[in-house]
């Protein structure tokens, strides 16, 4: 075969962003007095800035396989001594073109889009002479597989994101990586670089851990990068370099037959404790690396071909690439319904009402992010000293961690100050209330607040289940009031839910988001309704999920109903760690506006009024596994509790909570609480950290039935997160 | 001549003393350049930035130095004629940032024109001769790609109402044609001949290797074109004849005798040295290439600047002790053809005579501006190395608005160097013994 074969998989992208391989001829330095001959750079670019990513997609391929195929000949004729491969400025290229795979129609394309970049890639690895990876910058999936595919590879330092993410993504690392990595840096090694970093919040490793782990032979500082790479690769052609590769095995080694099973037991393990299993990208990276021990690379290459056909017609790659392209790269960044950015006004001074742990929180983070002054209010200054004090000391952690300098820490904690006049408010231009949840306390703030601040200055609330509209019924001036809904860690979660009251202005809305971003945070745009969206979806699921333990349930049964969505907890584990009391808070506002829906449990409410914190045995917050190895109910906890005789079978209590989300989300677009489908699914990656393989939680209800049960129609049309219509 | 460093002894409550002053001597450690380019959109660095130029240098010095802790360097001086945009932001300081030196090392931006790396290049070798310094890096750079001469200039306009300067004169090639007019006996067939030998030297020179050890490769990136490694000069045109130089346009003067063949062109490079004093290059265990006899700068009239080489020679010498007779080889930047030979006219050396331009110069390697001080050094440093018999060099370049600056080395490899060095605390002037009234 040869790259030009697939050209009509090319010419079905005519659009493609084409990344382009440039070649240049290069005298080597002279080793020991003489050169060792001429080396043919290749560079990826696609002629574009830094903030447009090189990508691998059918038509770059066919070109970068013309071009190796090229530099083979010469390398035959004796022309050439050693070809490199390297990338334009921060990238040696980002991975494969994922919306162009995502909108790849039927098997047989997909399979197609595999065995081109195999028949390139091998090109580069039976080129006759030498070749070199130079990897100047980010490398993922595909990119990193030309690195791995090469012969020899240098990383910079300054290189960042190198990883094979497609377990993450729901694919396998199918182009050679999976079958090299393992017997480069040692299957455990492998695991972690192809299993664990994917399942931890898709880490990737940098040029020096790379180098670290063996990915890389020699690694050098980006200021002469190039050049230095060029020189190694010269040495190396010289015969007066040899790398030494301390983490390669040999997979025919009985010692190593046995690692390698290890370690795929530890990855099948890990993939169980993260997923659940819901995702079957994971477990086929182990299955393909499992079975390539014994293999031949090219035997291994007509497995990852099939299995990277397969994963690419599934809903679950599909979701990943709109969760994660579509919604946390793009939508998250221009969030739908924010005003012109230019209306916003500057914040230049903040105040927090209330001293309390959310209040310390939120003072941390605005001092952190925006460096401006903030100042904490308490009722008395026992409670504002605590406060102050908490942020405080929260600063000296970041500074014993090495997070932050001494100067950085000296500077925020002369930023959060206390007092117990809200006077200290008059200069404000933004100031926001973590006090207790109960309405006419906030009212009775804000009116104090209202007296003290300019009109401008921005009044915002925290609340998570309170009305924002009605907070803002008695002010002088309503416009000025926003719902600013952060979540628990403050510090750690991204997304932050902006409410909208009816009355709210679009400066003030514009302003909120320049804040939210100059905070790092994603920002949805959500209309005044009850609990918003993250809380409302999440409630709503743990009252079916609650109410069928109720009607009798089991308790292993009804919390492990779920496991097929791969959700981070159960969710008897989600309300012990969100608190049952404040569960059932929300629950009750939500009970309130829609008490067909949301019930309050008898059950829960026992539990809460005799103070016990979590339905499974957790004597330290998280549930502990009894004699039996799973989690248990206390006897005393059991005691408290009653239930009726109609239980139901862990697959009946996953379809009324898919219904039940499915009813919930339709009504929500219905209300127009957010501007789409896309905007609930971003709140749930976000704000719950449920599964981009998910989709957020639209596609999954979308590819499960439910939408279409409970609203007769889909959310999302055909190909957003699914197979593109023919 | 040892001098002793600030006393780590030193406590408060003791009476406070300055340290006594010793005059310590300079060596030339190492230097290395980038390879010239072509200024111009079809250059080699069209697009490259010229501090990072500069960062190659050093940071090429370093790796070729591994026995000199980055830390014991105690200034980095860079010259650049045109000190905004990628020259700008005191660039001495940036590059050693960028260089990835630590941020404990001090840097600044010198600016002589033509002289900028010359100058650095004195400066600081004062400095280490004053007991300031004990390791330095010196250079230059310019990118008169992104740097036109000239370019922001705002020349007072006293220089024409006051007849300061003749506004002609701030173009570099009507002065040249201003010497030939002081010097009849230049003739354009002459300058022709010298600047193909020029070619022809530098051709030599790269064919026996002479020229590329002092080069940095840099690695340079243009639109649709991908990375290249350049490793050579840009601006060479070897094999050319005089008949070709006669053909060649005068463009500063109708029929004029300055052409774009017999001066050097518009460049794009940058240079840097490693200067040490001799304690320091002694316990650091760095090379000695050349030992720094005397230097001097002179003015002349800005309408005949390429005659400046003459009196700032002739203030080096007397500085030296030392006659133009004394002199073995000579570096001399090759602006104009014309500039060169006036030189040689004045000291009755030959237009060919061997000891001068043995590489060839700046007609045939080209001339960035600023930079190009350090490329001499470097040149006569390996002429030193490769010819013991010759004890004493120099490197001397004229300057725009009428200036020349003359350097003298002596060759370390030479029989009766160490004779030199060890004689040297004559040119202290504190005893040891005294005790100056310093104290706070």
């Amino acid at each position: 075969m040869s790259a030009a074969d697939f050209r009509k998989l090319a010419d079905l992208f005519p659009n493609e962003t084409v990344t382009h391989s440039y070649v240049q001829d290069i005298e080597l330095p002279a080793v020991d007095g003489r050169s060792p001959g001429t080396f043919a750079l290749v560079t990826l670019d696609n002629g574009l800035d830094h903030s447009k990513p090189t990508t691998l997609g059918p038509n770059t391929l066919v070109e970068l396989g013309a071009v190796l195929e090229g530099l083979k000949v010469r390398a035959a004729r004796g022309e050439i001594v050693g070809v490199g491969v390297t990338g334009k400025p921060y990238f040696l290229v980002a991975g494969a073109d994922l919306s162009t795979v995502k909108s790849i129609t039927g098997r047989e394309h997909g399979l197609w889009m595999a065995q081109l970049g195999h028949d390139v890639y091998g090109t580069l690895a039976d080129l006759g002479v030498p070749s070199f990876a130079f990897i100047n910058g980010v490398a993922l999936g595909g990119g990193l597989e030309i690195a791995l595919q090469s012969t020899y590879r240098t990383v910079s330092t300054g290189a960042g994101a190198l990883a094979l993410p497609e377990a993450f993504i729901g694919l396998i690392p199918g182009w050679g990586g999976v079958y090299i990595l393992p017997r480069l840096i040692g299957p455990e090694n492998a695991v972690k670089v192809m299993i664990e970093n994917p399942l931890s919040n898709n880490r990737t490793l940098t040029g020096p851990q790379a180098f670290k782990l063996g990915v890389a032979d020699a690694l050098f500082e980006p200021a002469d990068f190039v050049e230095q790479s060029v020189a190694w690769a010269a040495q190396v052609i010289a015969g007066a370099v040899t790398p030494e590769r301390a983490n390669a095995v040999d997979p025919a080694a009985p010692e190593v037959a046995d690692r390698w099973a290890g370690a795929i037991a530890a990855g099948r393990s890990l993939v169980e404790a993260r997923t659940s299993n819901a995702s079957p990208a994971p477990a086929k990276v182990l299955e393909v690396m499992e079975a390539n021990r014994t293999l031949t690379q090219a035997q291994s290459a007509e497995l990852e071909c099939e299995t990277l056909a397969d994963l690419m017609q599934t809903d679950e790659f599909r979701s990943t690439v709109y969760a994660f392209l579509d919604l946390v790269q793009r939508r998250s960044k221009r969030p739908a319904g924010a005003p012109d950015r230019k209306l916003a006004r500057p914040v230049t001074k903040i105040g927090v009402v209330g001293a309390g742990l959310m209040a310390g929180q939120l003072a941390l983070l605005f001092a952190r992010q925006l460096k401006v002054p903030v100042v904490m209010t308490d009722i008395d200054q026992a409670r504002v000293d605590k406060g102050v004090g908490y942020v405080h000391a929260e600063v000296d952690k970041l500074l014993q961690k090495g997070r932050i300098s001494p100067d950085a820490a000296n500077r925020t904690r002369a930023l959060v100050t206390g007092s117990v006049s809200k006077e200290a408010f008059a200069d404000a231009d933004f100031v926001i209330e973590a006090v207790f949840e109960e309405l006419n306390v906030k009212k009775q703030v804000f009116k104090e607040v209202e007296a003290i601040v300019s009109p401008e200055c921005i009044l915002a609330t925290n609340t998570s289940s309170l009305s924002v509209t009605a907070m803002a019924e008695d002010l002088e001036h309503p416009e000025r009031l926003i719902g600013f809904h952060f979540f628990n860690p403050v510090a750690m979660m991204p997304l932050l839910e902006i409410v909208r009251a009816p009355k709210t202005d679009d400066a003030v809305l514009a302003t909120a988001f320049e804040l939210a971003k100059g905070l790092k945070k994603s920002a949805v745009l959500v209309k005044d309704a009850p609990a918003f969206v993250v809380n409302r979806l999440l409630l709503r699921l743990m009252g079916e999920v609650t109410a069928s333990f109720d009607e009798g349930t089991p308790a292993d049964v009804a919390d492990n109903a779920l496991r097929p969505m791969g959700l981070p907890m159960t969710p008897f584990v989600l309300g012990a760690m969100v608190g049952l009391p404040v569960a059932r808070h929300v629950q009750e506002s939500l009970h309130a506006a829609f008490p067909d829906r949301f019930t309050v449990s008898q059950n829960l409410q026992k539990l809460i009024d005799n103070g016990v914190k979590s339905i499974w045995a957790a004597p330290n917050g998280t549930p502990e596994p009894g004699p039996d190895g799973k989690p248990f109910i206390p006897a005393e906890t059991l005691a408290l509790m009653s239930f009726g005789n109609s239980p139901s079978t862990g697959e009946e209590v996953l379809r009324r909570t898919q219904d039940a989300l499915a009813e919930e989300i339709g009504l929500m677009l219905d209300e127009g609480v957010v501007a789409g489908p896309e905007d609930i699914d971003l709140c749930m990656i976000l704000g719950a950290r449920w599964p981009m393989f998910l989709g957020g939680i639209t596609p999954y209800l979308d590819r499960v039935g439910a939408s279409e049960r409970v609203n007769g129609r889909k959310f999302l049309a055909p190909g957003v997160a699914s197979e593109p219509a023919a | 001549m040892s001098q002793p460093r600030p006393s780590e002894e030193h406590s408060s409550g003791q009476r406070s003393s300055a340290n006594p002053r010793a005059i310590r001597e300079v060596v030339f450690v190492d230097g290395v350049r980038t390879p010239f380019g072509r200024a111009g959109e079809k250059g080699i660095y069209a697009g490259t930035r010229a501090d990072d130029l500069v960062v190659k240098c050093i940071r090429e010095l370093m790796r070729r130095n591994p026995s000199l802790p980055a830390e014991r360097i105690d200034e980095v001086a860079i010259a650049a004629t045109t000190q905004t945009g990628d020259q700008g932001l005191t660039i001495g300081r940036t590059a050693a940032l960028l260089a990835g030196l630590p941020r404990t090392v001090p840097g600044f931006a010198i600016d002589r024109m033509c002289a900028g790396a010359m100058t650095a290049v004195t400066t600081t070798a004062s400095g280490i001769g004053f007991g300031a310094y004990d390791v330095v890096i010196a250079g230059g750079v310019e990118h008169m790609g992104n740097h036109p001469m000239g370019a922001g200039a705002d020349p007072n306009p006293r220089f024409m109402s006051e007849r300061i300067v003749d506004p002609a004169a701030l173009n570099m090639g009507n002065t040249a044609e201003n010497l030939h007019d002081r010097f009849p006996a230049i003739t354009k067939s002459r300058t022709d001949a010298y600047a193909v030998a020029s070619q022809n030297k530098l051709a030599a020179a790269y064919g026996r290797g002479q020229i590329q050890p002092d080069l940095v490769p840099v690695a340079t990136m243009k639109p649709g074109q991908g990375w290249t490694v350049n490793t050579v000069d840009e601006p060479p045109r070897p094999g050319t004849s005089v008949e070709d130089l006669a053909a060649l346009k005068t463009p500063f003067r109708a029929h004029g005798r300055v052409t774009a063949g017999n001066a050097a062109g518009l460049n794009d490079g940058a240079t840097a040295a490693l200067l040490a004093s001799a304690d320091a290059a002694e316990e650091l265990g760095l090379p000695v290439k050349m030992r720094l006899v005397s230097y001097a700068f002179a003015g002349v009239e800005p309408e005949v600047m390429g005659i400046g080489p003459v009196p700032a020679t002739e203030k080096a010498l007397k500085n030296a002790g030392l006659g133009i007779a004394d002199i073995g080889l000579f570096e001399i930047n090759e602006a104009f053809a014309v500039q060169v030979l006036s030189f040689l006219d004045h000291f009755g050396i030959a237009d060919d005579d061997p000891r001068v331009n043995r590489f060839g110069g700046a007609i045939a390697v080209g001339h960035p501006l600023a930079s190009s001080g350090v490329r001499l050094m470097n040149q006569l440093a390996r002429q030193f190395e490769e010819d013991p018999t010759v004890r004493f060099g120099m490197t001397t370049m004229c300057i725009g608005l009428g200036m020349g600056a003359t350097v003298i080395w002596e060759n370390p490899h030479h029989a009766d160097y160490s004779l030199a060095l060890h004689q040297a605390p004559a040119t202290g002037t504190a005893p040891t013994t005294t005790e100056t009234g310093a104290a706070a």
